[in-house]
């Protein structure tokens, strides 16, 4: 029973996690059509962002939740004037570039932080659930997943920028009819899907512990997730974390946390080969 | 037509050897064997891409693989021949098996990326992960992240103590690169290549003609990996040791920038984009104040912004004016490139 | 009586709750030419496109030439010896005029043989002038011409062609024609099209789709008077 519950936990957590990871990438790949390879990187800035604010004595929570966003998404605003909005249209052209910002970050991040890990201790204390022990921090992301989600929600069903959003994501050029500059919507979804990558890996940060290079980890993970999901936003965020969630949960506990990853990754090759659309060009089709 | 054909192999085969002498005066055989590793798996994305328009996200997972094979072949079997020809056909086989997954299940280009990523990212993942004793293929130990020392290196095909290294393997090296480079130009000539850059234009026009454009992207995708195989065979033999990292994203976006920098579409390009990049890798490499991802990162920002045909196609306009036509002045450093990778 | 090159038995596509084409039986004698006309959405493009493969019919067979090819890739379907031309010009941008009508004649024949092949058509078609031009250089209309070059250079036993003559000019209508009627003298032609001026031109019968169903089949002018197709055509009755 008391295991039952620790597996339905670490479960939650890693269906929350992939969700957190992706939201970013999917705001982006949904509204844009553009795949932002510099995704994980983004994430580990956040997770910089973080630290940095936290040495200089911010409460641990705001430079989460407030000051990673702000700053991932102000440096994606920047980028997106800077490279990106040069390069729409032109799909591999986009990927390449993102993939050299990546590599540029990487570097930077190197030469700032030096090539070891930066730590910030989780803020959540751990507690027991019979024998097991539980980590405090888990509940928060899965909190924070969960709040991100329906946000997006309500968001998109919500608000006029969420129907000028839906607009876009189904017919791009809608939008623009419509009077909606597609060069200021691209500019705005590019900086908020950057700001959402920061924050998750504001959050994700005091689990994993930042190197240079950690972006590699998410920025695959949260590709597939995406690719996966398909069309809808939320309903493919959610159903294609799930589903990789449980995969990789499964074989983890089954045999080693390695083999989980492979199992996910394996699971994603087939599900692409089943259906090349995603999960929501099959299933939920038509919710957001 | 033919007679260009003739024309065109001599000049190649002039160029070559003139360059296989000339280039031990400037560089060190060492490291030059080093570039010729890296040129001739340039070479192989050169060709599924730049020719197919098949962007492998993952062209490093058929280099570690046959780099792998070479090390792991060459302990079972104590020589090296064997192990060269497996280097080659081990990433080629699995390049069909994946390719067909792919190809026949007409994945479109982001997916196709997705895969290759993915798929690289296992086998790094996994050659990661075997560490322990108890992953070994015959007598040879993965070794995990430490990697695999000590195997054989080439010597000659029926007298493993003739080994081949320094200055020799150099010269082994190039004129495998020469020839793999005159078989690259052969396919390009024949039918087969000449509708590989049809289907690159325009794919469901050449399905619509009655061509079978998967099996064709399939075949051409395991060319591209068994010339990456064969690579990865001359970088174990040139390193004495393969190592996870052949297999790293990093090592597949190299490959990629060596393309673009190099030029797209054209066959020399990117093998230059490779000497290139390496050897200012290489370069970098003896400072410690930049750091060489950074550049390479601007690297590749730089080109897909302002000069995305690539060196090769300026070298040449440049090559013109120096000859004496100068006809076309006009600077058109953003033409229009959809014939390379979009859509 | 002439063999029967393609015929279609209770065709059926459906798009979610859309019916875009239903139960439409087709019968297409060798070398008989043959317009597929209908107003918008009428399912005629759908319809030649699971023809040629673009499109799996939810229901219903395809038979050419007596073997069936419902499902069919449709590069199969061209290497039976099937001519396609789609509605948007799709040719081989980076391509000469001359490689692309050759890559069309290799498939059926060896490199020796496609290049003459290629250079013949090249001639019938008065593309001389320009056969060493990158096709994405080139006029619509020429465009056009080159994508009929590579139909006919495969000598097709049928051939279909989606709007052949949208956004030509009057001159280039007339000469299509001529290339069309000289195609049917050893092959079928089924054209999709709107333009009736045009298909008045060629003198063929027609096929009238409407909703998906075919309406009525018969020659172009008793077609063109028969007040049910105007009324169609105009909108006044559904």
């Amino acid at each position: 029973m008391d295991l039952a519950a620790v597996i339905l936990v670490e479960v939650l957590y890693a269906i929350a996690s992939l969700a957190l990871i992706s939201a970013g990438l999917a705001v982006v790949f949904g509204m844009m059509k553009v795949i932002n390879l510099a995704h994980g990187e983004f994430m580990v800035l956040g997770g910089y962002a973080t630290i940095t604010a936290v040495g200089l004595g911010v409460n641990i929570f705001i430079a989460m939740l407030i000051v990673a966003p702000l700053v991932v998404g102000l440096f994606g605003l920047i980028v997106e004037r800077l490279i990106f909005r040069h390069l729409y249209g032109r799909m591999i052209d986009t990927m390449l570039a993102s993939w050299g910002l990546s590599l540029m970050m990487i570097g930077a991040f190197k030469m700032i932080f030096g090539n070891t890990t930066t730590g910030v201790s989780g803020p959540i204390p751990g507690f027991s659930i019979g024998n097991y022990q539980i980590n405090g921090y888990n509940f928060f992301i899965i909190i924070v997943s969960v709040l991100l989600l329906v946000a997006m929600l309500a968001v998109l069903r919500g608000t006029r920028a969420g129907l000028v959003a839906r607009g876009a994501m189904q017919r791009a050029d809608m939008a623009s009819a419509m009077g909606h500059s597609p060069d200021r919507i691209y500019m705005l979804t590019f900086a908020v899907g950057s700001a959402l990558s920061g924050l998750a890996g504001a959050v994700l940060a005091p689990l994993v512990g930042l190197v240079p290079t950690a972006g590699a980890a998410f920025i695959a993970k949260a590709f597939i997730t995406v690719i996966a999901g398909g069309p809808s936003l939320v309903a493919g965020l959610a159903s294609a974390s799930g589903f990789f969630g449980l995969v990789n949960q499964f074989f983890s506990f089954l045999v080693s946390p390695v083999v989980g990853d492979v199992a996910l990754l394996v699971a994603a090759v087939i599900l692409l080969r089943l259906l090349p659309r995603g999960i929501t060009s099959r299933f939920f089709r038509g919710k957001l | 037509m033919r007679g260009d054909a003739r024309r065109d192999t001599a000049f190649i085969l002039i160029a070559g050897v003139v360059l296989i002498f000339f280039m031990p005066l400037l560089i060190d055989t060492h490291v030059l064997t080093l570039l010729i590793a890296y040129g001739m798996l340039a070479l192989s994305l050169g060709l599924i891409w730049g020719f197919g328009g098949v962007l492998c996200f993952g062209q490093a997972a058929f280099f570690g693989l046959g780099a792998y094979t070479f090390a792991v072949a060459g302990i079972n079997l104590g020589e090296s021949t064997l192990p060269v020809i497996l280097a080659v056909l081990v990433p080629a086989v699995f390049a069909l098996a994946l390719g067909a997954m792919m190809f026949y299940g007409r994945l479109g280009d982001v997916y196709l990326a997705v895969i290759t990523l993915v798929v690289t990212l296992i086998l790094f993942r996994w050659i990661n992960s075997t560490a322990g004793p108890e992953y070994t293929i015959g007598v040879a130990r993965l070794g995990g992240f430490n990697g695999i020392p000590g195997f054989p290196i080439l010597n000659v095909p029926g007298r493993p103590e003739l080994m081949i290294w320094g200055e020799t393997l150099y010269y082994v090296a190039a004129v495998s690169l020469l020839v793999v480079f005159l078989l690259v130009t052969w396919l390009l000539r024949s039918s087969f290549g000449r509708i590989a850059v049809g289907i690159r234009e325009n794919e469901e026009r050449v399905s619509l003609l009655g061509f079978d454009i998967r099996a064709r992207k399939t075949i051409l995708f395991a060319i591209g990996a068994a010339i990456a195989g064969l690579a990865g065979a001359l970088y174990a033999t040139w390193a004495e040791v393969v190592t996870p990292t052949l297999f790293s994203l990093q090592q597949s976006a190299e490959i990629i920038i060596w393309c673009i920098v190099g030029g797209l579409g054209t066959r020399f390009g990117p093998i230059l984009g490779a000497a290139a990049l390496a050897y200012l890798k290489f370069a970098l490499g003896q400072q410690a104040i930049i750091d060489n991802m950074f550049v390479l990162g601007l690297v590749l920002v730089l080109f897909v912004l302002f000069l995305p045909r690539g060196l090769a196609p300026e070298l040449a306009r440049g090559w013109h004016w120096l000859a004496g036509s100068r006809r076309r002045p006009a600077r058109r450093r953003r033409a229009p490139r959809a014939e390379v990778s979009d859509g | 009586m002439a063999e029967t090159v393609l015929e279609t038995e209770g065709l059926t596509m459906r798009f979610g709750g859309v019916v875009a084409v239903d139960n439409v039986s087709l019968k297409l004698k060798a070398r008989e030419l043959r317009c597929l006309i209908g107003p918008n959405g009428a399912g005629k493009s759908t319809c030649f496109k699971c023809l040629c493969g673009l499109l799996t019919p939810t229901d219903g067979r395809v038979f050419l030439r007596g073997e069936e090819t419902t499902g069919w890739e449709p590069h199969q379907i061209a290497a039976l010896g099937v001519g396609i031309k789609m509605q948007v010009s799709s040719v081989m941008d980076g391509l000469s005029v001359h490689e692309n009508i050759w890559m069309a004649a290799r498939r059926f024949n060896d490199t020796q043989a496609a290049r003459r092949k290629a250079d013949e058509v090249i001639e019938r078609l008065a593309l001389g002038p320009i056969a060493r031009t990158e096709l994405g250089r080139l006029a619509h209309g020429e465009r056009q011409r080159v994508e009929l070059g590579i139909v006919m250079a495969a000598d097709p036993w049928l051939v279909l062609l989606d709007e052949p003559a949208a956004g030509m000019t009057a001159d280039e209508v007339a000469r299509m024609g001529e290339v069309i009627r000289e195609m049917t003298r050893s092959a079928a032609v089924v054209i999709v099209e709107h333009d009736m001026q045009f298909i008045r031109s060629l003198a063929s019968t027609v096929t009238v789709f409407h909703r998906g169903r075919v309406l009525m089949e018969d020659h172009v002018d008793r077609v063109m008077s028969d007040p049910v197709v105007r009324d169609v055509y105009l909108g006044k009755r559904a």
